[in-house]
């Protein structure tokens, strides 16, 4: 057998498998419509997705704030540059950080949620249930979904940085005893509205897209079994982490 | 029997899935108006004809045919507007467990109705009354037994006035008392309401209370049909092991396996 | 479990929360930076500009009034044009202002430093700085002090 007809053997599936979640997408967003029932369901899912990973993202923001100030600043005193950290803080969180981690935590507690919740709705036939009344389950349960996560995760990075930000603060000049003025004024100074920020917020909402994109897919296309589910929520995360970090390659990639 | 018209027919349907033929040549007539018990071993394809009738999929070759309309045709819109003359209930209730028992019944009406919201409070009440769980409406459906949960949700399929009602097993595992009152409920709702209801299940007593008509799938057709004191009569072999719940007969005790003390010494040899 | 309206009050709590957030950030974290509000255009020319790089800022007195916006090589003299873009709240530079590319601290960012002359007139909109200190090159510093003490420099 040539290696050729392996090699076909070892990526037919994978690319079977993401030829699916793509049409899956595509119909998702060619069916979206927006009625007032389709707006409440939305916000509650913004509040199943966003609200409750509130707790999770906030606690580690404080932390990675508080360990990133910690780090930098002693590396930074030893040139000098200790009034620096409040720039290394606010570029790294802004434009890295917040996105990527906030993306991975969503993935961790809201994503799993989704995908488990979507695969046992078809484990115990309510997606047929829908389907059976006439109302289409990728505009009832699919689409509030995906907005959800594109509106919580944009959000939840916002919270985030703002935490991680006055996990700094304690540090810096709680903890150490820098000048608040200098810390806030380097800060302003060195970070740019448009280029660093909102370039963040941009990967903010890819990450969103893609986070709901694949914690949606894997419960639709979970088998309707306990296994079945139990393996999609892990694929969810899993996928989301290695999409995540490869997107946010290629973001800053173009971004710089 | 006098001879009364149909509401649903299947022609000649033949249905493959994962590779398997489920139905072949399948003809099946459900007459309007009545109760009518689709009974069968497991996984002799009972549930797929009632995906059939519902267009949840498509036969091979043949015919689904619901009053007029040609269902195996149907697609898009025309089929969600056919699917609103219709109410299922699907083997385990599949009631929205987000959602309370209300809002469950509430739901079709929402989507598919302008009706203002103390128009549809008046409706599914009265529903939830019908099927006597109306002190449940603030209720979630974990907090309700099995059997409660299917009688929401017939209340459910109930919402929106079916022509036809389409129950999958619905007295599966149900205790004694539940299993009455959903027998009497079914029995009610077809008799006051007249409308065409066909009910998948295994408990052979109960079809002769319940059903005007019965009909057995077995090894992919249609093996008998008639009124369940026809049927109780029948010379047929497997009629006769099913209707009597005899555990060997024409349907085999054994999946089919290769021959015991062949097996048994095959394992010894590798041994 | 909450009812759908706390929910929908909850998640609207969420929102307005973030939406904090944002104001937070867009106000008390970055800065607009001088070159998104109007802005003129000068330019001046040096012999060397070391390691300076676009967006490096423009400071006057050690207040921050502009930004570079492109550096480019001019083909007749060689010489690095650096093109400023200066805030127009900053519209009365005199004319005889000079421009020097300077280091903050000596492993910082190069930037380009205005000092001020006497002239009435101010710079205008593609105006370019006549007086120039070029950027001073650490490795050609230490090399005239190891080669060249005379000290006949300026
Ligand atoms: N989607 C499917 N893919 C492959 N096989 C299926 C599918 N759905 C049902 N089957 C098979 O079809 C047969 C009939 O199923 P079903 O109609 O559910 O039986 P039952 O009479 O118990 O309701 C079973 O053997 C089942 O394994
Ligand atoms: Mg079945």
């Amino acid at each position: 057998m040539s290696p050729n007809s392996t090699g076909n053997r070892l990526f037919d599936r994978p690319l079977r498998e993401l030829g699916r979640a793509l049409l899956f997408l595509f119909t998702a967003i060619s069916r979206m419509r927006f009625s007032r029932l389709q707006v409440a369901e939305t916000l509650r899912q913004v509040y199943f997705a966003g609200v409750r990973s509130l707790v999770i993202i906030v606690t580690c923001g404080f932390f990675v704030g508080l360990v990133l100030t910690l780090q930098t600043y002693d590396t930074l005193t030893r040139f000098g540059a200790g009034d620096a950290v409040s720039t290394v803080l606010a570029l790294s969180l802004f434009r890295e950080l917040g996105p990527v981690l906030t993306a991975l935590l969503f993935a961790g507690r809201a994503g799993t949620s989704i995908t488990a919740e979507i695969g046992l709705m078809r484990a115990t036939e309510q997606l047929d249930a829908l389907d059976l009344m006439a109302i289409d389950p990728m505009e009832r349960i699919v689409q509030p979904r995906l907005i959800a996560g594109l509106i919580a995760v944009p959000a939840l990075v916002l919270i985030f940085n703002v935490t991680a930000i006055v996990g700094g603060v304690f540090f810096a000049v709680f903890l150490m005893g820098n000048d608040p003025v200098t810390f806030w004024s380097n800060m302003q100074a060195s970070v740019e509205l448009g280029r660093d920020f909102l370039g963040g917020m941009v990967k903010a909402v890819a990450f969103g897209f893609l986070a709901a994109w694949l914690a949606v897919w894997f419960g639709w296309s979970a088998r309707p079994t306990s296994e079945g589910v139990a393996l999609a929520t892990t694929q969810t995360v899993i996928a989301t982490a290695i999409t995540v970090l490869i997107l946010d390659f290629v973001l800053s990639a173009f971004m710089l | 029997m006098t001879h009364t018209e149909a509401a649903i027919e299947l022609r000649n349907v033949t249905v493959e899935l994962g590779g398997r033929t489920i139905l072949e040549n399948l003809d099946l007539v459900i007459p309007a108006g009545k109760v009518t018990a689709v009974m069968g071993p497991s996984g002799a394809g009972k549930t797929t004809v009632l995906r059939l009738i519902t267009g949840q999929i498509r036969p091979d070759s043949g015919e689904v045919r619901v009053g007029d309309t040609r269902v195996d045709q149907l697609s898009g819109k025309a089929l969600n507007r056919f699917r609103r003359e219709i109410g299922v209930l699907l083997q385990n209730g599949a009631l929205f467990t987000d959602l309370t028992c209300f809002d469950n019944v509430a739901l079709p009406l929402r989507e598919h109705t302008e009706l203002p919201e103390t128009l549809i409070r008046r409706l599914v009440l009265l529903k939830l009354q019908m099927v006597g769980l109306r002190g449940a409406a603030g209720l979630y459906p974990r907090e309700l037994s099995g059997g409660m949960n299917r009688r929401v949700a017939t209340a459910r399929a109930m919402a929106l006035d079916p022509s036809i009602m389409l129950y999958d097993e619905p007295f599966a595992g149900l205790d004694p008392i539940s299993l009455g009152v959903s027998l009497r409920l079914i029995r009610d709702i077809n008799h006051a309401l007249g409308i065409t209801s066909i009910v998948i299940t295994h408990d052979v007593d109960e079809v002769a209370h319940l059903a005007d008509q019965c009909a057995i799938i077995a090894d992919r057709q249609l093996m008998a049909s008639g009124s369940p004191a026809e049927l109780a009569d029948s010379d047929n072999p497997l009629v006769r092991q099913f209707m009597q719940g005899l555990p060997d007969g024409p349907v085999p005790f054994h999946y089919p396996a290769d021959d015991l003390a062949a097996d048994l010494l095959a394992a010894e040899k590798q041994q | 479990m909450k009812s759908s309206h706390q929910i929908e009050l909850t998640a609207g709590l969420f929102l307005l929360l973030a939406i904090a957030a944002l104001i937070f950030l867009a106000m008390q974290a970055t800065d607009r930076g001088v070159a998104s509000g109007p802005t003129y255009e000068v330019s001046a020319s040096f012999s060397n500009v070391g390691g300076l790089k676009p967006r490096a800022k423009v400071s006057m007195g050690g207040v921050t009034v502009g930004m570079v916006e492109r550096i480019t090589l001019d083909p007749d003299t060689f010489d690095a044009r650096v093109v400023m873009r200066i805030s127009e709240r900053f519209d009365n530079l005199p004319e005889d202002t000079s421009a020097s590319i300077l280091t903050a601290g000596i492993l910082g960012d190069q930037y380009v430093g205005l000092e001020p002359g006497g002239s009435p007139e101010s710079l205008r909109d593609g105006d370019t700085i006549m007086i120039t200190n070029s950027a001073v090159v650490l490795e050609q510093l230490i090399g005239r002090y190891l080669f060249n003490t005379d000290g006949d420099e300026q």
